[in-house]
């Protein structure tokens, strides 16, 4: 049974690391490049399926610790300093801070008002990033190069930043399954089941899903962090609030809750607006009935189509 | 004088206009078996709300062992060593019997914040969790999803669940709510094996169960209680016929 359930995970780590081994992609590396930005959002989809699929936490604001990541490279780049082992750090603690911060005020509601109020902090961030004016403002900003690591420019070729954003997704993923089947991710995924029933055998769920909130925020600050340096470019267009409900499309796309289903997920709905984009400008008018589709016929995304098929899992 | 284990002082509860608990002072020596009766509607699970802390009380003081924990709230308590059960069962449907009754003795064992190591391969939380559920004879299901059990058998979980969180006083609110008869004798066999290792106090309206198990009665009608003593004397007690018994039998 475990090895049936490592099936899944091997399989699509095996084809993203095959991938640019697969010959030549041409000069412009089109193909390598949509692949890495997949792999951008699939670290950010995981990082929010650890708060809405394992915590039941419908947060309609993740898009804002992309945005910071982003920043942090921006702002420091703008400031000369292109040392990634500055600007990680630097977009980790900012994400870290800012879901903290956010987190410990929106975790005092529940429901419809959680989502009203993780979405009302995504917009102060947008705003405040399009008041940057020193910053580009509404228009973002350039950066000069891609980050350098310690000292090196070692990711400025597209293939050495495929394998960076791959063992990135590697390891956040690793960590965030250890999380879920750890004692700490079991009270997380038993508060989404019944929280009343958790509670009356002593946990006190804020300090939990406060702490579930700020690691998954500052793991996408670790997406931000690659966005900007994949595009070279950084704009307040990663924190709109469309940005956090496609991360919120991703995830239910995939399958609540599996971390898998997350990367899927962001490679369909990535691939599909790519493949949809060619045949027409209207793509979004195809995508909308493809969802409600899923949603309606294939519960549980694809994941739950894969349980079905294989017969793996517990059918939830 | 030894400390009660629970003591209530003037507990009140209003919705509005309407007091739900009216001015409740009760004392529940350690080991004690109290069972709360009344019709539907006294205010009966109210109480047990605000005694596990689900409900904050509008006024009056709780003391657990003689420590005042009026200000705890529900998880506060339940560390404590106040554990409850609920009217309406109340489990994890997807997490296996075994890891229902494992969490709460992970409750009660170390820190949860601990992010490395499968929880559910801890051989201490999933030893202590089997040795709960053999003791209300859920044994063979451990393996099985919660969701999947019969209601008796959920009923018996919750009862494990409650017990692997180590009660000191354990309020009970209607464990046979729902059972046929083979379930409700199991489970009044159970609770008779637990009285006089711990202080339960007890909601149930199986008046059978209830006279046969407790040590003593409170009746509750309309918030107030209007008696607390032993089974016999309440039987006994004309006031209570009236108000209570004396409808049912009638």
């Amino acid at each position: 049974m475990i090895m049936r359930r490592e099936i899944l995970p091997l399989s699509i780590f095996l084809a993203f690391a095959v991938l640019p081994l697969l010959g030549n992609f041409g000069s412009d590396a089109f193909i390598l490049s949509i692949v890495t930005r997949v792999m951008i959002f699939a670290i950010a989809a995981v990082s929010l399926d650890l708060i809405l699929g394992y915590g039941a936490l419908v947060s309609f604001g993740h898009a804002a610790f992309l945005g910071i990541g982003a920043y942090a490279v921006g702002i420091l780049s703008a400031h000369g300093i292109r040392e990634a082992a500055i600007q990680i750090p630097a977009a980790l603690i900012v994400s870290a801070l800012f879901a903290l911060l956010t987190g410990a005020i929106s975790l005092r509601t529940k429901g419809i008002y959680f989502i009203m109020i993780t979405l009302a902090f995504g917009q102060m961030a947008y705003f405040f990033a399009v008041s940057l004016a020193a910053y580009g403002g509404d228009d973002g900003m350039t950066l000069p190069g891609r980050s350098l690591f310690f000292g090196y420019d070692i990711a400025q070729s597209e293939r050495a930043f495929y394998f960076l954003v791959f063992a990135c997704l590697i390891a956040v993923y690793a960590a965030c399954r250890m999380i879920v089947t750890s004692r700490f991710g079991r009270v997380i995924r038993g508060a989404r089941e019944n929280p009343q029933r958790m509670e009356a055998i002593g946990f006190s769920l804020f300090a939990y899903q406060l702490t579930i909130y700020v690691i998954a925020g500052t793991l996408c600050g670790l997406a931000g962090f690659l966005l900007a340096n994949q595009t070279q470019f950084v704009s307040p267009a990663y924190m709109t609030w469309q940005r956090s409900g496609e991360l919120i499309v991703m995830v239910l796309l995939g399958g609540l809750g599996s971390l898998n289903g997350a990367i899927l997920g962001a490679a369909a709905f990535l691939l599909l607006e790519e493949g949809l984009s060619h045949f027409t400008e209207y793509w979004k008018l195809y995508f909308g009935p493809f969802l409600v589709l899923v949603v309606l016929f294939a519960r549980g995304g694809l994941m739950g189509g894969f349980k079905r098929l294989t017969g793996t899992g517990d059918g939830r | 004088m030894t400390v009660p284990m629970l003591e209530l002082r003037h507990i009140r509860k209003n919705f509005g206009a309407l007091n739900v608990t009216d001015d409740v002072s009760l004392t529940i020596p350690r080991h004690e078996l109290h069972a709360m009766i009344g019709p539907n509607g006294a205010g009966k699970t109210t109480l047990i709300h605000q005694i596990s802390g689900l409900l904050p009380s509008n006024s009056g003081t709780l003391l657990l062992n003689g420590e005042d924990i009026t200000a705890l709230d529900l998880p506060q308590r339940a560390r404590k060593g106040i554990v409850r059960s609920f009217q309406i069962t109340s489990i994890l449907p997807h997490f296996s019997t075994l890891e229902n009754v494992a969490l709460a003795v992970q409750a009660r064992s170390g820190s949860s914040f601990r992010f490395f190591g499968r929880a559910d391969r801890e051989a201490v939380l999933n030893d202590a969790a089997l040795a709960a559920l053999t003791e209300v004879g859920l044994q063979d299901r451990a393996n099985l999803r919660a969701g999947l059990l019969s209601h008796g058998e959920k009923r018996q979980l919750e009862l494990a669940i409650a017990l692997a969180a180590q009660p000191s006083v354990l309020l009970l609110d209607e464990p046979l709510a729902g059972t046929g008869p083979e379930e409700s004798a199991v489970l009044t066999d159970l609770l008779r094996r637990l009285k006089g290792r711990l202080t339960i106090v007890l909601i149930e309206h199986d008046m059978e169960a209830v006279f046969s198990l407790a040590d003593r009665i409170s009746v509750l009608v309309y918030g107030k209680i209007i008696a607390t003593d032993t089974p016999q004397a309440i039987r006994d007690n004309p006031e209570v016929r009236t108000a209570y018994l004396g409808e049912e039998t009638a």
